[in-house]
Protein backbone atom coordinates (compact mmCIF):
# COMPACT_ATOMS: atom_id res chain seq x y z
CA UNK A 1 0.00 0.00 0.00
CA UNK A 2 2.68 2.62 0.78
CA UNK A 3 3.98 2.37 -2.79
CA UNK A 4 0.47 2.85 -4.16
CA UNK A 5 0.11 6.06 -2.14
CA UNK A 6 3.54 7.20 -3.29
CA UNK A 7 2.29 6.88 -6.87
CA UNK A 8 -0.95 8.70 -5.98
CA UNK A 9 1.06 11.47 -4.30
CA UNK A 10 3.36 11.76 -7.30
CA UNK A 11 0.48 11.85 -9.76
CA UNK A 12 -1.35 14.55 -7.85
CA UNK A 13 1.80 16.59 -7.36
CA UNK A 14 2.44 16.47 -11.09
CA UNK A 15 -0.93 16.36 -12.77
CA UNK A 16 -2.49 19.24 -10.83
CA UNK A 17 0.23 21.50 -12.15
CA UNK A 18 -1.31 20.98 -15.59
CA UNK A 19 -3.64 23.93 -16.14
CA UNK A 20 -6.06 22.00 -18.37
CA UNK A 21 -6.48 19.29 -15.75
CA UNK A 22 -6.88 21.84 -12.99
CA UNK A 23 -9.44 23.75 -15.04
CA UNK A 24 -11.43 20.55 -15.67
CA UNK A 25 -11.36 19.54 -12.01
CA UNK A 26 -12.44 22.97 -10.76
CA UNK A 27 -14.66 24.35 -13.52
CA UNK A 28 -16.70 21.26 -14.34
CA UNK A 29 -18.11 20.68 -10.82
CA UNK A 30 -19.02 24.38 -10.54
CA UNK A 31 -20.80 24.33 -13.91
CA UNK A 32 -22.56 21.02 -13.33
CA UNK A 33 -23.76 22.12 -9.89
CA UNK A 34 -24.94 25.49 -11.11
CA UNK A 35 -27.01 24.20 -14.06
CA UNK A 36 -29.60 22.14 -12.09
CA UNK A 37 -29.75 24.86 -9.45
CA UNK A 38 -30.57 27.41 -12.15
CA UNK A 39 -33.37 25.07 -13.24
CA UNK A 40 -34.64 24.94 -9.66
CA UNK A 41 -34.55 28.74 -9.48
CA UNK A 42 -36.40 29.14 -12.79
CA UNK A 43 -39.01 26.56 -11.75
CA UNK A 44 -39.53 28.28 -8.40
CA UNK A 45 -40.06 31.66 -10.07
CA UNK A 46 -42.90 30.34 -12.24
CA UNK A 47 -46.15 30.90 -10.33
CA UNK A 48 -48.36 28.91 -12.63
CA UNK A 49 -47.51 26.90 -15.73
CA UNK A 50 -50.88 25.26 -16.12
CA UNK A 51 -51.76 21.72 -15.30
CA UNK A 52 -49.30 18.84 -15.31
CA UNK A 53 -51.79 16.97 -17.48
CA UNK A 54 -50.51 19.12 -20.36
CA UNK A 55 -47.28 17.10 -20.22
CA UNK A 56 -46.55 14.01 -22.35
CA UNK A 57 -47.64 10.69 -20.83
CA UNK A 58 -44.08 9.64 -19.85
CA UNK A 59 -43.57 12.93 -17.99
CA UNK A 60 -46.93 12.55 -16.30
CA UNK A 61 -45.81 9.19 -14.95
CA UNK A 62 -42.75 10.83 -13.39
CA UNK A 63 -44.61 13.87 -12.03
CA UNK A 64 -47.68 12.19 -10.52
CA UNK A 65 -49.76 14.84 -8.83
CA UNK A 66 -47.21 17.67 -8.99
CA UNK A 67 -48.29 21.07 -10.29
CA UNK A 68 -47.26 22.08 -13.80
CA UNK A 69 -44.44 24.33 -12.52
CA UNK A 70 -43.14 21.67 -10.14
CA UNK A 71 -43.30 19.04 -12.88
CA UNK A 72 -41.33 21.31 -15.22
CA UNK A 73 -38.73 21.88 -12.51
CA UNK A 74 -38.43 18.16 -11.78
CA UNK A 75 -37.99 17.24 -15.44
CA UNK A 76 -35.40 19.93 -16.08
CA UNK A 77 -33.48 19.15 -12.92
CA UNK A 78 -33.47 15.46 -13.77
CA UNK A 79 -31.95 16.25 -17.17
CA UNK A 80 -29.12 18.11 -15.59
CA UNK A 81 -28.58 15.68 -12.75
CA UNK A 82 -27.45 13.24 -15.44
CA UNK A 83 -24.49 15.55 -15.86
CA UNK A 84 -23.35 14.55 -12.37
CA UNK A 85 -22.80 11.08 -13.80
CA UNK A 86 -20.57 12.49 -16.54
CA UNK A 87 -18.36 14.28 -14.05
CA UNK A 88 -16.74 11.18 -12.51
CA UNK A 89 -16.06 10.00 -16.04
CA UNK A 90 -14.62 13.14 -17.58
CA UNK A 91 -12.40 14.27 -14.67
CA UNK A 92 -10.60 10.91 -14.15
CA UNK A 93 -10.16 10.42 -17.88
CA UNK A 94 -8.54 13.85 -18.16
CA UNK A 95 -6.22 13.08 -15.25
CA UNK A 96 -5.40 9.54 -16.42
CA UNK A 97 -4.72 10.65 -19.97
CA UNK A 98 -2.14 13.19 -18.82
CA UNK A 99 -0.62 11.09 -16.06
CA UNK A 100 -0.06 8.00 -18.19
CA UNK A 101 0.93 9.56 -21.47
CA UNK A 102 3.04 11.97 -19.42
CA UNK A 103 5.17 9.04 -18.26
CA UNK A 104 5.89 8.29 -21.87
CA UNK A 105 6.65 11.81 -22.98
CA UNK A 106 8.99 12.46 -20.06
CA UNK A 107 10.56 8.99 -20.37
CA UNK A 108 10.15 8.40 -16.67
CA UNK A 109 8.65 4.97 -17.06
CA UNK A 110 11.84 2.93 -17.21
CA UNK A 111 13.35 4.21 -13.95
CA UNK A 112 9.92 3.85 -12.34
CA UNK A 113 9.58 0.23 -13.43
CA UNK A 114 13.13 -0.49 -12.27
CA UNK A 115 12.03 0.12 -8.67
CA UNK A 116 10.58 -2.74 -6.60
CA UNK A 117 7.04 -1.56 -7.35
CA UNK A 118 4.79 -4.23 -8.85
CA UNK A 119 2.84 -3.61 -12.05
CA UNK A 120 -0.41 -3.96 -10.09
CA UNK A 121 0.73 -1.34 -7.54
CA UNK A 122 1.69 1.04 -10.35
CA UNK A 123 -1.61 0.66 -12.19
CA UNK A 124 -3.72 0.79 -9.02
CA UNK A 125 -1.84 3.92 -7.92
CA UNK A 126 -2.43 5.59 -11.25
CA UNK A 127 -6.09 4.55 -11.31
CA UNK A 128 -6.73 5.82 -7.78
CA UNK A 129 -4.97 9.09 -8.52
CA UNK A 130 -7.41 9.61 -11.37
CA UNK A 131 -10.50 8.13 -9.71
CA UNK A 132 -10.46 9.82 -6.30
CA UNK A 133 -10.56 13.50 -7.42
CA UNK A 134 -13.33 12.79 -9.95
CA UNK A 135 -15.53 10.90 -7.52
CA UNK A 136 -14.91 13.31 -4.63
CA UNK A 137 -15.64 16.31 -6.84
CA UNK A 138 -18.89 14.67 -7.95
CA UNK A 139 -20.02 13.78 -4.45
CA UNK A 140 -19.11 17.21 -3.15
CA UNK A 141 -20.97 18.91 -6.01
CA UNK A 142 -24.05 16.76 -5.48
CA UNK A 143 -23.88 17.51 -1.75
CA UNK A 144 -23.79 21.24 -2.50
CA UNK A 145 -26.65 20.85 -4.96
CA UNK A 146 -28.73 18.90 -2.40
CA UNK A 147 -28.21 21.49 0.34
CA UNK A 148 -28.99 24.47 -1.91
CA UNK A 149 -32.01 22.67 -3.42
CA UNK A 150 -33.25 21.92 0.11
CA UNK A 151 -33.11 25.64 0.88
CA UNK A 152 -34.63 26.78 -2.44
CA UNK A 153 -37.43 24.29 -3.06
CA UNK A 154 -40.63 25.11 -1.20
CA UNK A 155 -42.68 22.04 -2.10
CA UNK A 156 -41.77 19.03 0.07
CA UNK A 157 -43.16 16.70 -2.60
CA UNK A 158 -40.94 18.22 -5.31
CA UNK A 159 -37.92 18.14 -3.00
CA UNK A 160 -38.53 14.47 -2.24
CA UNK A 161 -38.61 13.71 -5.98
CA UNK A 162 -35.57 15.83 -6.81
CA UNK A 163 -33.51 14.16 -4.09
CA UNK A 164 -34.75 10.72 -5.11
CA UNK A 165 -32.66 7.78 -3.75
CA UNK A 166 -32.21 6.85 -7.42
CA UNK A 167 -29.59 9.58 -7.59
CA UNK A 168 -27.72 8.00 -4.71
CA UNK A 169 -27.36 4.87 -6.88
CA UNK A 170 -26.55 6.97 -9.93
CA UNK A 171 -23.99 9.26 -8.39
CA UNK A 172 -22.75 7.03 -5.58
CA UNK A 173 -22.36 3.85 -7.63
CA UNK A 174 -22.89 4.19 -11.38
CA UNK A 175 -20.70 7.29 -11.59
CA UNK A 176 -17.62 5.70 -9.98
CA UNK A 177 -18.17 2.55 -12.09
CA UNK A 178 -18.21 4.74 -15.20
CA UNK A 179 -15.04 6.43 -13.97
CA UNK A 180 -13.32 3.07 -13.53
CA UNK A 181 -14.32 2.09 -17.06
CA UNK A 182 -12.98 5.40 -18.38
CA UNK A 183 -9.66 4.94 -16.60
CA UNK A 184 -9.26 1.40 -17.88
CA UNK A 185 -9.99 2.48 -21.43
CA UNK A 186 -7.53 5.37 -21.03
CA UNK A 187 -4.87 2.95 -19.79
CA UNK A 188 -5.34 0.78 -22.85
CA UNK A 189 -5.50 3.66 -25.31
CA UNK A 190 -2.42 5.19 -23.71
CA UNK A 191 -0.33 2.20 -24.67
CA UNK A 192 -0.94 2.95 -28.33
CA UNK A 193 -0.80 6.75 -28.53
CA UNK A 194 1.71 9.40 -27.59
CA UNK A 195 -0.59 12.38 -27.20
CA UNK A 196 -2.71 12.78 -24.05
CA UNK A 197 -5.45 14.49 -26.06
CA UNK A 198 -5.89 11.40 -28.25
CA UNK A 199 -6.19 9.15 -25.19
CA UNK A 200 -8.63 11.58 -23.64
CA UNK A 201 -10.76 11.91 -26.76
CA UNK A 202 -11.04 8.16 -27.31
CA UNK A 203 -11.84 7.49 -23.65
CA UNK A 204 -14.49 10.18 -23.42
CA UNK A 205 -16.46 8.27 -26.04
CA UNK A 206 -17.80 6.49 -22.97
CA UNK A 207 -19.88 9.61 -22.40
CA UNK A 208 -22.00 8.62 -25.41
CA UNK A 209 -24.30 6.18 -23.53
CA UNK A 210 -24.93 8.91 -20.95
CA UNK A 211 -25.68 11.43 -23.65
CA UNK A 212 -28.02 8.85 -25.18
CA UNK A 213 -29.81 8.63 -21.83
CA UNK A 214 -29.88 12.42 -21.61
CA UNK A 215 -31.50 12.86 -25.01
CA UNK A 216 -33.81 9.85 -24.58
CA UNK A 217 -35.13 11.50 -21.45
CA UNK A 218 -35.56 14.89 -23.14
CA UNK A 219 -37.46 13.20 -25.97
CA UNK A 220 -39.62 11.41 -23.43
CA UNK A 221 -38.55 8.01 -24.84
CA UNK A 222 -37.03 6.84 -21.57
CA UNK A 223 -37.42 8.13 -18.06
CA UNK A 224 -34.48 7.70 -15.73
CA UNK A 225 -35.68 5.85 -12.66
CA UNK A 226 -34.34 3.51 -10.00
CA UNK A 227 -34.75 0.44 -12.27
CA UNK A 228 -32.79 2.09 -15.09
CA UNK A 229 -30.05 3.04 -12.65
CA UNK A 230 -29.88 -0.43 -11.12
CA UNK A 231 -29.64 -1.91 -14.60
CA UNK A 232 -26.92 0.62 -15.47
CA UNK A 233 -25.01 -0.31 -12.30
CA UNK A 234 -25.13 -4.02 -13.16
CA UNK A 235 -24.07 -3.39 -16.77
CA UNK A 236 -21.23 -1.08 -15.72
CA UNK A 237 -20.02 -3.56 -13.08
CA UNK A 238 -19.85 -6.25 -15.78
CA UNK A 239 -18.13 -3.88 -18.23
CA UNK A 240 -15.61 -2.88 -15.54
CA UNK A 241 -14.85 -6.50 -14.69
CA UNK A 242 -14.13 -7.16 -18.37
CA UNK A 243 -12.03 -4.02 -18.75
CA UNK A 244 -9.99 -4.70 -15.60
CA UNK A 245 -9.33 -8.25 -16.84
CA UNK A 246 -8.23 -6.95 -20.25
CA UNK A 247 -6.20 -4.19 -18.62
CA UNK A 248 -4.26 -6.60 -16.40
CA UNK A 249 -3.59 -8.86 -19.38
CA UNK A 250 -2.57 -5.96 -21.59
CA UNK A 251 -0.30 -4.20 -19.12
CA UNK A 252 2.52 -6.57 -18.47
CA UNK A 253 5.72 -4.80 -17.41
CA UNK A 254 7.49 -5.59 -20.67
CA UNK A 255 4.53 -4.44 -22.74
CA UNK A 256 4.43 -1.16 -20.89
CA UNK A 257 8.11 -0.58 -21.38
CA UNK A 258 8.39 -1.57 -25.02
CA UNK A 259 5.07 -0.13 -26.21
CA UNK A 260 4.74 2.97 -24.07
CA UNK A 261 7.27 4.87 -26.15
CA UNK B 1 28.03 -10.65 -9.03
CA UNK B 2 26.40 -10.87 -12.45
CA UNK B 3 26.35 -14.12 -14.33
CA UNK B 4 24.58 -14.87 -17.57
CA UNK B 5 24.40 -18.15 -19.44
CA UNK B 6 23.27 -18.10 -23.08
CA UNK B 7 21.04 -15.14 -22.34
CA UNK B 8 18.95 -14.42 -25.42
CA UNK B 9 16.30 -11.88 -26.25
CA UNK B 10 14.21 -11.87 -29.41
CA UNK B 11 11.62 -9.32 -30.45
CA UNK B 12 9.56 -11.22 -32.99
CA UNK B 13 11.99 -12.41 -35.65
CA UNK B 14 14.72 -10.00 -34.62
CA UNK B 15 17.38 -11.23 -32.23
CA UNK B 16 18.52 -8.37 -30.00
CA UNK B 17 20.85 -10.39 -27.79
CA UNK B 18 22.16 -13.79 -28.75
CA UNK B 19 23.45 -16.39 -26.29
CA UNK B 20 25.25 -13.95 -24.02
CA UNK B 21 27.47 -15.71 -21.50
CA UNK B 22 29.17 -13.27 -19.17
CA UNK B 23 30.60 -12.90 -15.67
CA UNK B 24 30.94 -9.55 -13.96
CA UNK B 25 32.94 -9.62 -10.74
CA UNK B 26 32.09 -7.94 -7.49
CA UNK B 27 33.46 -4.41 -7.20
CA UNK B 28 34.61 -4.04 -10.78
CA UNK B 29 33.64 -1.46 -13.35
CA UNK B 30 32.57 -3.48 -16.35
CA UNK B 31 32.37 -1.60 -19.62
CA UNK B 32 29.84 -2.77 -22.17
CA UNK B 33 30.67 -1.49 -25.62
CA UNK B 34 28.95 -1.94 -28.92
CA UNK B 35 27.45 -0.02 -31.82
CA UNK B 36 23.87 1.28 -31.77
CA UNK B 37 21.43 -1.62 -31.79
CA UNK B 38 24.06 -4.05 -30.52
CA UNK B 39 21.83 -5.16 -27.64
CA UNK B 40 23.47 -3.26 -24.79
CA UNK B 41 20.32 -1.60 -23.49
CA UNK B 42 18.33 -4.80 -23.97
CA UNK B 43 20.92 -6.64 -21.88
CA UNK B 44 20.69 -4.01 -19.13
CA UNK B 45 16.91 -4.22 -19.23
CA UNK B 46 17.03 -7.99 -18.85
CA UNK B 47 19.50 -7.78 -15.97
CA UNK B 48 17.40 -5.15 -14.20
CA UNK B 49 14.30 -7.34 -14.78
CA UNK B 50 12.56 -4.72 -16.88
CA UNK B 51 12.08 -7.25 -19.65
CA UNK B 52 12.30 -11.01 -19.58
CA UNK B 53 14.78 -13.10 -21.56
CA UNK B 54 13.56 -15.29 -24.40
CA UNK B 55 16.09 -17.99 -23.47
CA UNK B 56 19.04 -18.55 -21.17
CA UNK B 57 19.54 -17.67 -17.53
CA UNK B 58 20.98 -14.81 -15.52
CA UNK B 59 21.73 -14.16 -11.88
CA UNK B 60 22.32 -10.73 -10.37
CA UNK B 61 23.77 -10.60 -6.86
CA UNK B 62 22.88 -14.32 -6.61
CA UNK B 63 19.22 -13.62 -7.42
CA UNK B 64 17.76 -15.32 -10.44
CA UNK B 65 16.30 -13.13 -13.18
CA UNK B 66 12.66 -14.13 -13.73
CA UNK B 67 12.31 -15.60 -10.25
CA UNK B 68 13.65 -13.04 -7.78
CA UNK B 69 12.87 -9.90 -9.75
CA UNK B 70 11.81 -7.75 -6.81
CA UNK B 71 14.95 -8.71 -4.89
CA UNK B 72 17.06 -7.79 -7.92
CA UNK B 73 15.36 -4.41 -8.24
CA UNK B 74 16.09 -3.74 -4.58
CA UNK B 75 19.83 -4.34 -4.95
CA UNK B 76 20.35 -2.62 -8.30
CA UNK B 77 20.28 0.99 -9.38
CA UNK B 78 19.84 2.11 -12.95
CA UNK B 79 20.73 5.25 -14.83
CA UNK B 80 18.73 5.06 -18.03
CA UNK B 81 19.83 6.51 -21.34
CA UNK B 82 17.66 9.59 -20.79
CA UNK B 83 17.41 10.94 -17.24
CA UNK B 84 13.59 10.57 -17.14
CA UNK B 85 12.87 12.97 -14.29
CA UNK B 86 9.52 14.57 -13.51
CA UNK B 87 10.03 18.09 -14.86
CA UNK B 88 7.09 19.62 -13.01
CA UNK B 89 8.39 18.46 -9.64
CA UNK B 90 11.32 19.76 -7.62
CA UNK B 91 14.61 17.90 -7.45
CA UNK B 92 13.93 16.92 -3.86
CA UNK B 93 10.39 15.70 -4.59
CA UNK B 94 11.69 13.61 -7.49
CA UNK B 95 14.17 11.85 -5.23
CA UNK B 96 11.70 11.49 -2.35
CA UNK B 97 9.32 9.60 -4.62
CA UNK B 98 11.98 7.14 -5.67
CA UNK B 99 13.34 6.79 -2.15
CA UNK B 100 9.86 5.71 -1.03
CA UNK B 101 9.53 3.30 -3.95
CA UNK B 102 12.94 1.80 -3.12
CA UNK B 103 11.81 1.42 0.50
CA UNK B 104 14.68 3.55 1.81
CA UNK B 105 14.57 3.70 5.62
CA UNK B 106 15.84 7.26 6.06
CA UNK B 107 14.24 8.96 3.07
CA UNK B 108 15.09 12.55 3.98
CA UNK B 109 18.62 11.70 5.06
CA UNK B 110 19.47 9.79 1.90
CA UNK B 111 17.95 12.44 -0.36
CA UNK B 112 19.96 15.16 1.37
CA UNK B 113 23.15 13.07 1.29
CA UNK B 114 23.07 12.57 -2.47
CA UNK B 115 21.85 16.06 -3.31
CA UNK B 116 24.77 17.46 -1.34
CA UNK B 117 27.21 14.94 -2.80
CA UNK B 118 26.39 16.01 -6.35
CA UNK B 119 26.17 19.70 -5.54
CA UNK B 120 22.40 20.02 -6.01
CA UNK B 121 21.35 20.73 -2.44
CA UNK B 122 20.99 24.47 -2.99
CA UNK B 123 18.75 23.82 -5.98
CA UNK B 124 16.63 21.17 -4.27
CA UNK B 125 13.40 23.21 -4.43
CA UNK B 126 13.79 24.16 -8.09
CA UNK B 127 11.66 22.45 -10.71
CA UNK B 128 13.67 19.86 -12.61
CA UNK B 129 12.29 21.27 -15.85
CA UNK B 130 14.54 24.30 -15.28
CA UNK B 131 17.67 22.16 -14.85
CA UNK B 132 20.41 21.83 -17.46
CA UNK B 133 21.08 18.41 -19.03
CA UNK B 134 24.09 17.94 -16.79
CA UNK B 135 22.11 18.71 -13.65
CA UNK B 136 19.33 16.34 -14.70
CA UNK B 137 21.92 13.64 -15.31
CA UNK B 138 23.43 14.21 -11.89
CA UNK B 139 19.99 14.01 -10.35
CA UNK B 140 19.35 10.75 -12.20
CA UNK B 141 22.61 9.40 -10.77
CA UNK B 142 21.41 10.40 -7.28
CA UNK B 143 18.22 8.48 -7.95
CA UNK B 144 20.15 5.38 -9.02
CA UNK B 145 22.15 5.42 -5.77
CA UNK B 146 19.55 6.50 -3.19
CA UNK B 147 18.98 2.97 -1.91
CA UNK B 148 22.72 2.18 -1.83
CA UNK B 149 22.55 -0.60 -4.43
CA UNK B 150 25.31 -3.19 -4.67
CA UNK B 151 25.19 -3.02 -8.46
CA UNK B 152 24.73 0.09 -10.55
CA UNK B 153 23.82 0.00 -14.23
CA UNK B 154 24.82 3.15 -16.09
CA UNK B 155 23.55 3.46 -19.64
CA UNK B 156 25.45 6.15 -21.52
CA UNK B 157 26.00 8.31 -18.43
CA UNK B 158 27.84 11.12 -20.21
CA UNK B 159 26.07 11.15 -23.55
CA UNK B 160 24.75 14.59 -24.55
CA UNK B 161 26.67 16.27 -21.75
CA UNK B 162 29.10 19.12 -22.24
CA UNK B 163 32.74 18.30 -21.41
CA UNK B 164 32.56 19.88 -17.97
CA UNK B 165 29.41 18.02 -16.94
CA UNK B 166 30.76 14.79 -18.44
CA UNK B 167 33.90 15.15 -16.38
CA UNK B 168 31.88 15.70 -13.22
CA UNK B 169 29.89 12.56 -13.91
CA UNK B 170 33.04 10.54 -14.66
CA UNK B 171 34.66 11.75 -11.45
CA UNK B 172 31.58 10.67 -9.56
CA UNK B 173 31.65 7.23 -11.18
CA UNK B 174 35.28 6.89 -10.04
CA UNK B 175 34.17 7.87 -6.58
CA UNK B 176 31.41 5.28 -6.36
CA UNK B 177 33.84 2.71 -7.72
CA UNK B 178 35.97 3.25 -4.62
CA UNK B 179 32.93 2.40 -2.47
CA UNK B 180 33.15 -1.18 -3.70
CA UNK B 181 30.04 -1.15 -5.84
CA UNK B 182 29.87 -3.16 -9.02
CA UNK B 183 29.31 -0.88 -11.98
CA UNK B 184 27.98 -2.04 -15.33
CA UNK B 185 28.73 0.79 -17.73
CA UNK B 186 27.27 0.98 -21.23
CA UNK B 187 29.02 3.62 -23.23
CA UNK B 188 29.96 4.81 -26.69
CA UNK B 189 32.70 6.92 -25.22
CA UNK B 190 35.77 4.74 -25.62
CA UNK B 191 38.05 7.13 -23.81
CA UNK B 192 35.66 7.00 -20.88
CA UNK B 193 35.61 3.20 -20.96
CA UNK B 194 39.41 3.12 -21.13
CA UNK B 195 39.74 5.37 -18.12
CA UNK B 196 37.02 3.92 -15.92
CA UNK B 197 36.68 0.24 -16.71
CA UNK B 198 38.53 -2.69 -15.21
CA UNK B 199 37.27 -4.96 -17.96
CA UNK B 200 35.44 -4.41 -21.19
CA UNK B 201 32.97 -6.56 -23.09
CA UNK B 202 32.43 -5.79 -26.75
CA UNK B 203 28.97 -6.68 -27.93
CA UNK B 204 27.24 -6.89 -31.27
CA UNK B 205 24.12 -8.99 -30.73
CA UNK B 206 26.51 -11.56 -29.27
CA UNK B 207 29.53 -11.02 -27.07
CA UNK B 208 32.65 -10.64 -29.20
CA UNK B 209 35.23 -10.51 -26.43
CA UNK B 210 35.83 -9.64 -22.77
CA UNK B 211 39.13 -8.51 -21.25
CA UNK B 212 40.95 -5.63 -19.66
CA UNK B 213 41.57 -2.64 -21.96
CA UNK B 214 45.34 -3.35 -21.87
CA UNK B 215 44.92 -7.03 -22.74
CA UNK B 216 42.55 -6.21 -25.58
CA UNK B 217 45.23 -3.95 -27.07
CA UNK B 218 47.91 -6.55 -26.59
CA UNK B 219 45.82 -9.31 -28.06
CA UNK B 220 45.13 -7.33 -31.17
CA UNK B 221 48.28 -5.37 -31.69
CA UNK B 222 50.81 -6.89 -29.32
CA UNK B 223 52.87 -4.62 -27.16
CA UNK B 224 55.13 -2.18 -28.93
CA UNK B 225 57.92 -0.10 -27.44
CA UNK B 226 59.54 2.88 -29.14
CA UNK B 227 63.21 3.72 -28.53
CA UNK B 228 64.09 7.25 -29.57
CA UNK B 229 67.82 7.42 -30.35
CA UNK B 230 70.08 10.35 -31.22
CA UNK B 231 71.24 8.32 -34.22
CA UNK B 232 70.07 4.94 -35.45
CA UNK B 233 71.27 2.66 -38.20
CA UNK B 234 70.30 -0.66 -39.75
CA UNK B 235 73.27 -2.52 -38.26
CA UNK B 236 72.10 -1.69 -34.77
CA UNK B 237 68.56 -2.66 -35.73
CA UNK B 238 69.83 -6.06 -36.92
CA UNK B 239 71.51 -6.68 -33.54
CA UNK B 240 68.26 -5.82 -31.75
CA UNK B 241 66.22 -7.98 -34.11
CA UNK B 242 68.46 -10.94 -33.34
CA UNK B 243 67.40 -10.97 -29.70
CA UNK B 244 65.07 -13.92 -29.02
CA UNK B 245 62.39 -11.92 -27.21
CA UNK B 246 62.03 -9.29 -29.93
CA UNK B 247 59.11 -10.40 -32.07
CA UNK B 248 59.21 -7.57 -34.51
CA UNK B 249 61.54 -4.62 -35.17
CA UNK B 250 61.21 -1.60 -37.43
CA UNK B 251 63.36 1.47 -37.93
CA UNK B 252 61.61 4.82 -38.49
CA UNK B 253 64.32 7.46 -38.88
CA UNK B 254 66.02 7.54 -35.51
CA UNK B 255 63.38 5.45 -33.81
CA UNK B 256 63.17 1.70 -33.28
CA UNK B 257 59.66 0.31 -32.93
CA UNK B 258 59.91 -3.11 -31.28
CA UNK B 259 57.27 -5.72 -30.68
CA UNK B 260 57.73 -7.35 -27.26
CA UNK B 261 55.79 -9.88 -25.22
CA UNK B 262 56.80 -8.53 -21.85
CA UNK B 263 58.25 -4.99 -21.98
CA UNK B 264 58.75 -4.69 -18.24
CA UNK B 265 61.18 -7.67 -18.30
CA UNK B 266 62.91 -7.00 -21.59
CA UNK B 267 63.21 -3.20 -21.71
CA UNK B 268 66.21 -3.11 -19.30
CA UNK B 269 68.05 -5.70 -21.42
CA UNK B 270 67.39 -3.70 -24.57
CA UNK B 271 68.52 -0.43 -22.95
CA UNK B 272 71.75 -2.11 -21.80
CA UNK B 273 72.44 -3.55 -25.25
CA UNK B 274 71.83 -0.24 -27.01
CA UNK B 275 73.98 1.74 -24.56
CA UNK B 276 76.81 -0.82 -24.83
CA UNK B 277 76.53 -0.54 -28.61
CA UNK B 278 77.16 3.19 -28.29
CA UNK B 279 73.63 4.43 -28.92
CA UNK B 280 72.38 7.55 -27.16
CA UNK B 281 68.86 6.83 -25.90
CA UNK B 282 66.79 9.97 -25.67
CA UNK B 283 63.68 8.30 -24.27
CA UNK B 284 61.68 5.09 -24.29
CA UNK B 285 57.90 4.87 -24.56
CA UNK B 286 55.03 2.52 -25.23
CA UNK B 287 53.35 2.72 -28.62
CA UNK B 288 49.76 2.68 -27.42
CA UNK B 289 46.83 1.93 -29.68
CA UNK B 290 43.66 3.70 -28.66
CA UNK B 291 40.71 1.68 -27.44
CA UNK B 292 38.93 3.08 -30.46
CA UNK B 293 41.32 1.18 -32.74
CA UNK B 294 40.70 -1.97 -30.73
CA UNK B 295 36.94 -1.48 -30.73
CA UNK B 296 36.68 -0.73 -34.44
CA UNK B 297 38.85 -3.70 -35.23
CA UNK B 298 36.74 -6.03 -33.07
CA UNK B 299 33.38 -4.76 -34.25
CA UNK B 300 34.54 -4.55 -37.86
CA UNK B 301 35.73 -8.15 -37.77
CA UNK B 302 32.16 -9.34 -37.22
CA UNK B 303 30.74 -7.61 -40.32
Amino acid sequence: MPKIWTIVDKEWAEVFKNRLVLFTVIFMPILFTALPLIMVAIGSSQADMGDATDMPASYMEMCGDLTGAACFTLIMVNQFLLLFMMMPLIIPVTIAAYSIVGEKTTRCLEPLLATPITTAELLIGKSLAALIPGVLATWLSFGVFAVVAYIMVQSPELLRRILDPMWIIAIGLVGPLLALAGINVTLMVSSRVSDPRTAEQVSTLLVLPLLGLFFAQIAGVLMVNAQVMQLAAVIMAAVDAGLVYLGVRAFQRETILTKWK
Amino acid sequence: MIHTENLTKKFGDRTAVEALTLDVREGEVFGFLGPNGAGKTTTVRMLTTLIGPTAGTATVNNFRVGQDDTAIRRCTGILTETPGMYDRLSAEKNLMIFAHLYEVADVKGQVEKYLRLLGLWERRNDLVGNFSKGMKQKLAICRALLHEPAIVFLDEPTSALDPEAARLVRDFIEEIKTQGRTIFLCTHNLDEADRLCDRIGVMKQRLITVDTPANLRNKLYGCKVVFHLREADDALLARVRALPFVKEAQRMDNKFVLGLDDPETHNPTLVRLLVEAGADIQFVGELRHSLEDVYLSLVGSTD
